[in-house]
């Protein structure tokens, strides 16, 4: 996944910033700078068609591929035998760990082209803690609430934002739940124990 | 009595340009020469109001009647579902997904499921394509129900509820029949269906089949020309096409403003390629239109259920889940006597089956608009994230459109017709 790179031709060759294309599980994905992702989406929108903004995702990739996490291969899709071939190598898991990723944060883009012959892309940017992303609600406004669930659950900032502000949590909840490192179970019982 | 006014197909635009607020979508503030006036009066509703449909907030600035300025809160009914699933094997993550949208339990689960089975690249035998196809439908016709009686009842037409909720519970029993629970039934397993269909159900369908569209009949006789109902409803809550599509709004939200949109046609998935019905458009944009998209498609739905009826009763005797043992159970009579067997039913419920690696995105017509799931796995037991993409969520960000030049009354029925569950937007 992080062995991209940009693509010389193709629908997704002129869209600005783009670092890579991925066509995996029957789904494409177009990775491209965070810095760039506004016109990235004016591209995508305004020249490509894809009108309709489904949902934004944010994930936090902490720890990924740390302390004995294991891959398992399926069935290639282009086999339509019934079942798994057990006596393939590495079927049993435990002998691959999962690709590396370039930055802690993944913010996904799923657009829809809402039109008589409908095509789905992922748009895909990738963010450290201390970067922010800039806000996509001037190219599809649906974005607002999403963003703002995407900064209230994994704490990935917005830039330029018009209404930044905590969405499912209480306006004080300090930390970002949906992070690996948030603890769980961990929120303080008051007139409990030694209190 | 099928009562159908004559369908007016007007193709002026509902109205000039973008009415989404600037700059915040969501968000309508009061223009400050009415502020200036110094009779606007800001009013909290909710989170507990009878008529907000669960727990919402709507804070809300009032210049007599009118309503001037509207900002949702939402939030109140977070349960973390998301962040319980990471802890939880995809075998038991199952029983998350229909409590988010604990009126369309079918249909959330089912896209929980499909999203998995696109990882695993997991190859579905035809009855339980057909049978999920069909479950997701009477839940179509669930979901429609509950909305149409709250709807109808926040709006004074009390007898509604109790018609609705009549014919409701004829679909919970059809649910209790077939796994054995009214709500949350937890029937789709990943790779089929948790037990194949038990004797009596197709009789039973189908008598509810037989009687189901004489009872939306009298829905209609009661609601479609109704003085009162079309006052209330028509040229209320208006919402065009381009600003639908902008603020992302799907399903009957969506097919009410006048755009042809619905995945089970547009994008088919389990048995909707096969199936014939057809699409309620209605280009008023208004919440008339919106509740005449919810009636017709109860309609199609019934038909949709009949159709799948029919190829369900040719399949007698046929798979309903897959026989991949990595993922699947095996049969509980083979635990007895198949070591084999003992020691996949140990490793599955235990450790859990192993996800390749990578995320999947998948979209179904939920009875509320796009429902998506986006998984994402490490290729071990656990999902690393699941994120659902709730319409009811997106559903609420068209309330500041929709509330412009509106009354305080009319407040009621918009909120009502965009038809939000607060179970799926909080989640």
């Amino acid at each position: 996944m992080t062995e991209t790179e940009a693509p010389d031709e193709g629908p997704f060759a002129a869209v600005p910033g783009v670092t890579g294309v991925v066509e995996a599980h029957h789904e494409t994905t177009i990775v491209v700078e965070p810095g760039l992702l506004v016109d990235a989406s004016l591209h995508l929108r305004d020249e490509l068609g894809f009108n309709f903004l489904s949902d934004i995702t944010a994930v936090d990739y902490l720890g990924w591929g740390e302390a004995g996490v294991s891959g398992y291969l399926g069935t290639p899709s282009s086999s339509y035998l019934p079942g798994r071939d057990l006596n393939a190598p590495m079927t049993q898991g435990y002998q691959a760990l999962p690709q590396p990723k370039p930055k802690r944060f993944a913010m996904n883009y799923h657009l829809l082209k809402l039109a008589r012959f409908p095509e789905r892309i992922r748009l895909q940017t990738w963010v450290d803690e201390d970067e922010a992303v800039p806000s996509v609600i001037e190219v599809w406004p649906t974005a607002d609430w999403h963003e703002r669930e995407a900064w209230d659950m994994l704490g990935v900032r917005i830039e330029g934002h018009p209404n930044l502000r905590r969405i499912l949590m209480e306006d004080d909840w300090e930390g970002h739940p949906l992070r690996k490192d948030y603890p769980i179970g961990g929120e303080p019982v008051r007139f409990s124990g030694e209190e | 009595m099928a009562v159908t006014p004559t369908r007016t197909r007007s193709r002026a635009p509902i109205y000039e340009g973008s009415r989404i607020p600037k700059p915040i979508p969501t968000v309508l503030t009061t223009p400050p020469d009415v502020l200036a006036t110094g009779d606007v009066m800001t009013v909290n509703f909710g989170p507990n109001h009878p008529s907000t449909h669960g727990v919402l907030r709507l804070i809300v600035d009032l210049y007599g009647e009118d309503v001037t300025g509207l900002a949702a809160v939402i939030g109140y009914l977070h349960t973390g579902f998301e962040k319980n699933m990471e802890q939880k094997t995809w075998w038991k993550c199952v029983t998350y997904p229909e409590r988010i949208d604990y009126v369309s339990f079918q249909n959330n689960e089912y896209v929980f499921v499909a999203a998995v089975e696109k990882l695993l690249d997991l190859k579905i035998p035809p009855k339980a394509i057909w049978m999920r196809t069909l479950m997701c439908e009477l839940n179509r016709i669930h979901s429609h129900l509950v909305w149409l009686g709250t709807s109808a009842l926040e709006l004074g037409a009390i007898s509604m509820f109790w018609y609705a909720f009549r014919e409701r519970d004829l679909i919970l029993d059809l649910f209790e029949l077939v796994t054995g629970y009214r709500m949350h039934t937890r029937y789709f397993q990943i790779g089929g269906l948790a037990e194949d269909i038990p004797r009596g159900f197709y009789p039973e369908c189908r008598s509810f089949c037989e009687w189901m569209p004489k009872a939306i009949d009298d829905y209609e006789t009661l609601l479609t020309r109704n003085k009162i109902w079309l006052e209330r409803t028509q040229g209320i809550g208006l919402l065009s096409a381009d600003d639908a599509i902008a603020l992302g709004q799907s399903g009957p939200v969506l097919r009410a403003s006048g755009v042809d949109w619905d995945i089970r046609k547009n994008e088919p998935y389990l048995a909707y390629g096969h199936v014939d019905f057809r699409v309620p458009v209605f280009p008023e944009g208004d919440v008339y239109a919106r509740y005449r998209v919810h009636m017709e498609e109860m309609r199609e739905s019934v038909r949709i259920v009949e159709q799948c009826l029919a190829r369900l009763e040719e399949m007698e005797g046929e798979p309903w889940i897959s026989d991949d043992r990595k993922v699947v159970l095996p049969p509980r009579e083979e635990l007895h006597t198949s070591m084999e067997s003992l020691i996949h039913h140990f490793k599955i419920v235990t450790e859990g089956f192993r996800v390749p690696e990578g995320e999947a995105y998948v979209t179904i017509e939920s009875p509320r608009g796009e429902l998506g799931c986006y998984v994402c796995s490490d290729g071990g037991p656990k999902p690393w994230r699941v994120k659902f993409r709730a319409p009811s969520f997106v559903a609420l960000e068209a309330t500041a459109t929709c509330m412009r030049d509106a009354l305080i009354a009319d407040m009621i029925a918009i909120v009502g017709s965009l038809d939000s569950v607060m179970g799926e937007v909080d989640r």
